[in-house]
């Protein structure tokens, strides 16, 4: 599947076309996601900063950055969403815990300081369009009847404590799933003092799905992935 | 005072700085015949500088002043209701004291532990609810005083959002700036992000090519379609009404797609910046947005008429959370809430945009002030955007959708005014001698309506509570910043 026509998908550099020392796209990023650190042809995008906003796009002199359709980009570590080649997209849970979970998972929202546009987009996903809970993937009240945790938000000083405790609730083996580039890296509140940077400086991350907010088709990709019921390989 | 108008900006030296109790008699005077916009301070030498702003709304005029004070200041609050939050506010920003304010409590900070209103009585009983919330909602803390089913008194305890937007702001315009106005309420994306553009063309003195405030337009309907319609699922969600939910719920999905079409995101990130908009709209998908909104409004008028005609419904809305209008009035609430009390406020009609041509859209009213009003007055406005909605697609302006924005200019004040979906969206921006923000304010509507849903709570049974927090649904970040 792609993104509906005109949606921005996961970017892509044509590092190929990258002149020497170039690092015009990295100055235009408004949320530093844009890591120059090798020689010529080094540029890559963190996907966990991202806030696919394109002034990167319109601040390179050679057109090397375009907008693709693909909406897979959930990955399982932080290190993977800035791959110089796209991203490494999410591995399935090991054995014993898709074991231990059966046929379903049952997880508790937390907002942790998202501007509510991610915690709209997880509501979009149980809508009759994308239908989460026929995968058998279901939002629940307590953490207490929960499988994880889906944190969406830079985690704010005023959050950390009830993130905290929620995720204490939960009974172990439990997932994390980080929503959002506030909830990877801080996204646009990257380095404010009232916020934490993201989920991980808080509790342990076990998927990540980039976007601000992601698409819900990035979102079920990324469950899915997680669940073992997707697997191919990466585009 | 110095009267300006909506989207312009006027030299700081040009303000009236009032001693402080001239400063507050003006203020009272201003909010009597009108209301207040925005009321901040800013740290200035030994003191701080508050700023007013109050509007006019019959004259489509506003004015700005100011007043030096030290660590006091006799609250207006008593006297003026709807000075409540912004007083509140001034005083855990600058730590001004507001003599007199009957609730000077933190209004985001949780540095200090924070008492709730207590009831105390045989019978009486506390419920405590969030800040994490059983559904997939933002966070915030409630608390019900109840007798039995009924509630005596609600108080909400917000704060968990905040992330310092209006801080992060200071010392701009800087690569950041846009991407913190659109993420202020992300549900508001449009409206925030429109307010910026608006505040930073007043200081820069540029304005937008007609093409551009076009598309503006068209993408703020877009928005506040999108909300009141999911809204209204939402709302047929908690009264157990599925069918409505589920249509309602897909329908909103239609107009976030057809922003994503127009803008590449769901929620138009990327789409409004200083000087215009960065997507054109090609004739062809001009043609299918007509297309696909006609046939959304014929299908929203049979789900529409499910809810309101199914008479569990509106047993279920009617009379329930009453607001009357000497509330609504008191409190210069904004937005689908005031209109429902009667009041027939909104910033499109009484404060157009510089440069607007379009004749306005027509305000929805209603009296009742309950949920049904509330609701009634989203499905009114929706059909009246959707209909403005499918004229623009057809009659887009030709011409360029960018125009040159300078930096701003120093020293100046700017206001900018848009009516998002839940009501009047205030910028107020300052600049210091080096043109860069001194002080960027923002309001969103929600933080002037949380106090509504309070009082519509009171005197109502507990389980109306969905409801009534459903017919107004506010912004906990937009309010948290
Ligand atoms: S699209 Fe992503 S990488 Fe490009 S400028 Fe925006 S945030 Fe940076
Ligand atoms: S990632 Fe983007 S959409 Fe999600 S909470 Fe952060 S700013 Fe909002």
């Amino acid at each position: 599947m792609a993104m509906p026509e005109n949606v921005r998908g996961r970017p892509v550099i044509d590092t190929g076309r990258c002149p020497d020392g170039c690092r015009a796209c990295a100055d235009a990023c408004p949320t530093d996601a844009i890591l120059v650190d090798g020689g010529p042809g080094s540029a890559r995008i963190d996907l966990g900063r991202c806030v696919f906003c394109r002034d990167c796009v319109e601040g390179c002199p050679e057109g090397a950055i375009t907008y693709g359709r693909d909406h897979r980009m959930a990955s399982r570590t932080r290190e993977d969403l800035a791959l110089s080649e796209g991203v490494k997209l999410a591995a399935a849970l090991e054995r014993k815990m898709l074991k231990l979970l059966g046929r379903s998972l049952k997880l508790r929202h937390v907002s942790a300081g998202d501007c509510s546009a991610c915690t709209a987009e997880l509501q979009a996903l149980g809508n009759v369009v994308f239908d989460l809970a026929r995968f058998g993937v279901q939002f629940v009240a307590s953490p207490r009847h929960a499988d994880g945790l889906v944190v969406t938000g830079p985690v704010t000083q005023n959050m950390r404590l009830a993130l905290e405790k929620t995720w204490k609730a939960v009974a172990s083996p439990r997932l994390v799933i980080a929503v959002g580039a506030c909830a990877i890296s801080g996204g646009p509140f990257r380095g404010l003092s009232a916020v934490h940077d993201g989920v991980e400086s808080v509790v342990p991350v076990d998927l990540f799905v980039p976007g601000c907010p992601p698409h819900p088709l990035t979102l079920l990709d990324g469950l899915l992935r997680l669940l073992g019921r997707i697997e191919d390989s990466p585009r | 005072m110095k009267a300006l108008r909506n989207g312009t900006s006027i030299e700081e030296r040009a303000l009236p700085v009032l001693p402080p109790e001239e400063f507050r008699r003006a203020v009272l005077r201003g909010a009597e015949g009108g209301r207040i916009v925005a009321f901040f301070g800013r740290p200035l030498g030994e003191g701080v500088r508050l700023y007013a702003v109050l509007a006019d709304d019959a004259a489509g005029t506003l004015a700005a002043l100011a007043s030096d004070v030290g660590d006091r200041f006799l609250s207006l609050t008593p006297d003026c209701p709807q000075a409540h939050n912004f007083e509140r506010e001034i005083c855990e920003q600058h730590g001004v004291h507001m003599e007199g304010h009957p609730w000077l409590k933190p209004l985001r900070s949780h540095a200090a532990p924070y008492s709730f209103f207590q009831v105390e009585g045989e019978e009486i009983h506390e419920v405590a609810v969030g800040p994490v919330h059983a559904g997939l909602i933002d966070p915030g803390h409630f608390r019900l005083q109840c007798h039995g089913e009924k509630v005596l008194s609600l108080e909400i305890h917000l704060g968990y959002q905040h992330r310092g937007v209006e801080e992060a702001l200071e010392n701009g315009p800087d690569k950041r700036a846009a991407l913190l106005a659109e993420c202020a309420a992300g549900d508001t994306t449009i409206g925030h992000a429109l307010a910026y553009a608006l505040a930073v063309e007043a200081l820069s003195g540029s304005i937008a090519p007609p093409r551009a405030q076009a598309i503006r337009a068209i993408a703020l309907e877009l928005e506040r379609v999108a909300n009141h319609v999911g809204d209204l699922g939402a709302l047929g969600a908690d009264i157990g009404f599925l069918p409505t939910a589920a249509w309602f719920g897909r329908l909103r999905g239609e107009f976030l797609n057809l922003l994503a079409t127009l803008s590449g995101n769901r929620y138009g990130r990327g789409l409004i910046r200083p000087g215009g908009v960065l997507c054109d709209v090609p004739a062809q998908l001009a043609d299918d947005a007509t297309r696909r909104l006609s046939r959304a409004r014929d299908e929203l008028r049979q789900v529409a008429g499910l809810f309101f005609e199914t008479s569990s419904v509106r047993s279920r809305i009617e009379g329930t959370g009453v607001l009357t209008r000497q509330e609504c009035n008191a409190l210069a609430l904004l937005g689908p809430a005031a209109r429902a009390c009667g009041t027939p406020r909104d910033v499109r009609r009484d404060h157009p945009p510089p440069g607007a041509s379009a004749p306005p859209i027509p305000v929805a009213i209603a009296m009742t002030g309950d949920v049904f009003a509330r609701s009634h007055v989203r499905w009114m406005e929706t059909q009246h955007s959707l209909e403005y909605l499918i004229e623009g697609f057809r009659a887009l302006p030709a011409g360029a959708i960018r125009a040159a924005c300078g930096p701003p200019a120093p020293g100046r004040l700017a206001v900018s005014l848009v009516e998002g979906w839940r009501g009047e969206i205030a910028h107020v921006a300052l600049t210091g001698e080096d043109g860069r923000f001194a002080r960027y304010k923002i309001k969103d509507p929600s933080f002037q309506n949380w106090t509504a849903l309070t009082l519509a709570m009171r005197g109502t049974q507990i389980s109306d509570f969905p409801l009534c927090n459903k017919s107004f649904n506010l912004s906990y970040a937009g309010h948290d910043l």
